[in-house]
């Protein structure tokens, strides 16, 4: 089962995780799955689940897995990110799989923030945002991912949810494994708590979510 | 095939060939010239296997973030690059030194800095070895001539197998190019490739440390393991080198000029011999020694300002006083006459 987690108390990473894991072993696809870490919070799930996981470089898991599910075709393999790894430093990476319809499935966690080095700027940060980089609101419309690659690849699972409606993260990351299956790209998008650089606790953490989050990128399949 | 036969060849058709040979079922890259030959030449020999493939990727950082993947999922991927395309697969390499990936690239020097020129230098010595945020612990081969460059790029894919670490063919633009009749040795047995990552082991891999001691202990390790290599695997070359007063030192495409130069200041009286570094990394530290004890003066002869003298230097053993001279020509080709006349000053 899953370990200890190092995520802070009230993390969504550990959340989006244990349903992956949950599916994984009602489906008995463990051993067939590969998790493949961005850096960034990420990282620290490297050895919380009990299946095959590797952390890579901040931007490159996306490339990373498209060489793995090459060389391993029978693999489920998962690219597993945050929104700064996904759309700003990994963005052009995360398009051209999704261009060429790779088979994996990208899971990208957006807590509209930079959580790993202390709450900077994100490409998910919404304007008027106060980030260590943005001291006066960030200038910047936020980057919809999942919209945005919609619009590259017609055959691909692309969705996005929020880690406080389980039943609807169980259901996209099911169908994101279904059509990783199939031979098509999937990519889910979850939003997430990050109560350490939101400077929230208890439920605010949760209205933080609901308020800004939710209010900002709609949820739904693409 | 069993016995050598005689075929007439470029040095990019060489490069292909070797990969087939070796073993290579995946090559993942970016056109760039010098490098493309070996990418659209691949391609041509793989497009219609069901059992080998290709990707062009969108850049140089995917191909080898790619062949991360490609080689922990247990296949022998490869890619051939040069220049700005060098600097971008450094990311991906640095990760294959942190995690002793068995990362096989193909390095075709053209001039820089920057986008420089596009056929022929010797200026990415640094980079092979020393690109990444570590130490350089990396298998670097130079050859000087196109059957050596069949047999390194052999080697290259069994020793990034066995040892496993980043491994680099470093060759140029103009040995790419050029064609000779060759006669290959196929006699290399290879190295199988195994997945680090499979379904039949569970494996949580990091290359991310919690505590600075941890990555001392594993850089520590990978030390260790790197000298045990390099008692295997460090090669060079000596040419003329008995009772020779003088030694020049040269890797590469450069050599094959040296020894001409030699051969004529020998006829000039001048005893001249040559010391060729043929793994890079790690360098041939005790035969240069060796040598740097019987002579009067070292001359490095490279198409670099000095990247190789610089490799010298740090392995020459401190107890050691000698002259360095060199005749260093940046991304420029080096005639024999030119050698001559610089030893002769
Ligand atoms: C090439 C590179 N640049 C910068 C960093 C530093 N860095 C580590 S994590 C990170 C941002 C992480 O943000 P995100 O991807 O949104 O994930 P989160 O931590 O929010 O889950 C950065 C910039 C790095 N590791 N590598
Ligand atoms: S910093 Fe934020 S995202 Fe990272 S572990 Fe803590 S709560 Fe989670």
């Amino acid at each position: 089962m899953a370990k200890e987690a190092k995520f802070c108390p009230g993390c969504g990473h550990p959340i989006v995780l244990r349903f992956l894991h949950m599916i994984l072993r009602e489906k008995e696809l463990e051993s067939k799955a590969v998790l493949g870490l961005d850096i960034g919070c990420s990282l620290l799930a490297w050895d919380f689940l009990p299946v095959n996981t590797f952390q890579t470089h901040h931007g490159r898991v996306t490339s990373t897995m498209v060489g793995y599910k090459r060389a391993q075709p029978n693999s489920l393999s998962f690219a597993y990110t945050g929104d700064g790894g996904a759309y700003a430093i990994g963005m052009q990476s995360l398009m051209w799989a999704a261009i060429r319809n790779e088979p994996i499935t990208v899971i990208v966690v957006n807590n509209s923030n930079y959580a790993m080095t202390g709450g900077q700027q994100a490409p998910t940060s919404f304007k008027g945002q106060i980030t260590d980089t943005s001291p006066s609101g960030c200038g910047d419309e936020p980057v919809f991912g999942p919209e945005l690659v919609r619009q590259v690849n017609k055959k691909a699972f692309i969705a996005r949810t929020a880690v406080n409606d389980p039943k609807q993260v169980k259901e996209y990351l099911e169908k994101a494994i279904e059509a990783q299956q199939n031979g098509n790209f999937a990519m889910v998008e979850f939003l997430s708590y990050c109560p350490l650089n939101w400077k929230t606790v208890g439920i605010e953490t949760n209205n933080y979510l609901n308020d800004n989050l939710k209010m900002l990128f709609p949820v739904g399949e693409f | 095939m069993s016995e050598k036969q005689r075929q007439f060849l470029t040095g990019a058709e060489v490069v292909v060939q070797a990969c087939l040979d070796a073993g290579a079922t995946q090559m993942y890259g970016y056109p760039i010239t010098p490098g493309t030959e070996v990418l659209t030449g691949w391609i041509n020999q793989v497009d219609k296997l069901e059992d080998k493939m290709y990707l062009q990727t969108e850049d140089e950082i995917a191909a080898g973030f790619a062949i991360c993947g490609a080689v922990m999922g247990g296949k022998k991927a490869f890619t051939a690059t040069a220049g700005p395309g060098t600097t971008l697969m450094q990311d991906a390499m640095s990760m294959a030194d942190g995690m002793r990936l068995p990362f096989v690239a193909i390095i075709i020097q053209r001039g820089g800095p920057s986008s420089g020129t596009v056929i022929y230098s010797q200026q990415e010595v640094n980079l092979a070895i020393h690109g990444g945020n570590g130490e350089g612990m990396r298998l670097v081969y130079s050859p000087s001539n196109l059957e050596e460059m069949y047999e390194l790029t052999r080697l290259t894919f069994n020793n990034a197998w066995k040892y496993r670490f980043p491994s680099v063919l470093l060759s140029d633009g103009f040995l790419m190019k050029t064609r000779q009749p060759v006669e290959l040795n196929f006699e290399i047995e290879n190295v199988e490739p195994t997945a680090l990552v499979s379904p039949e082991v569970q494996k949580n891999i990091r290359n991310i440390y919690s505590f600075e001691e941890e990555l001392r202990l594993e850089l520590e390790n990978q030390e260790k393991d790197f000298n045990k290599m390099a008692e295997e695997v460090t090669k060079s070359e000596s040419y003329k080198v008995e009772d020779c007063d003088e030694l020049i030192i040269a890797h590469g495409i450069v050599a094959g000029a040296v020894k001409e130069a030699i051969e004529e200041l020998e006829s000039q009286g001048k005893k001249v011999g040559l010391f060729r570094p043929i793994t890079l990394s790690p360098f041939p530290k005790d035969e240069l020694n060796k040598l740097a004890k019987q002579v009067k003066r070292l001359f490095v002869v490279e198409s670099s300002m000095g990247q190789l003298r610089d490799l010298v230097k740090q392995n020459l053993d401190s107890k050691i006083s000698i002259e360095i001279d060199g005749l260093y020509r940046p991304a420029v080709g080096i005639e024999s006459e030119e050698i001559i006349k610089a030893i002769n000053k």
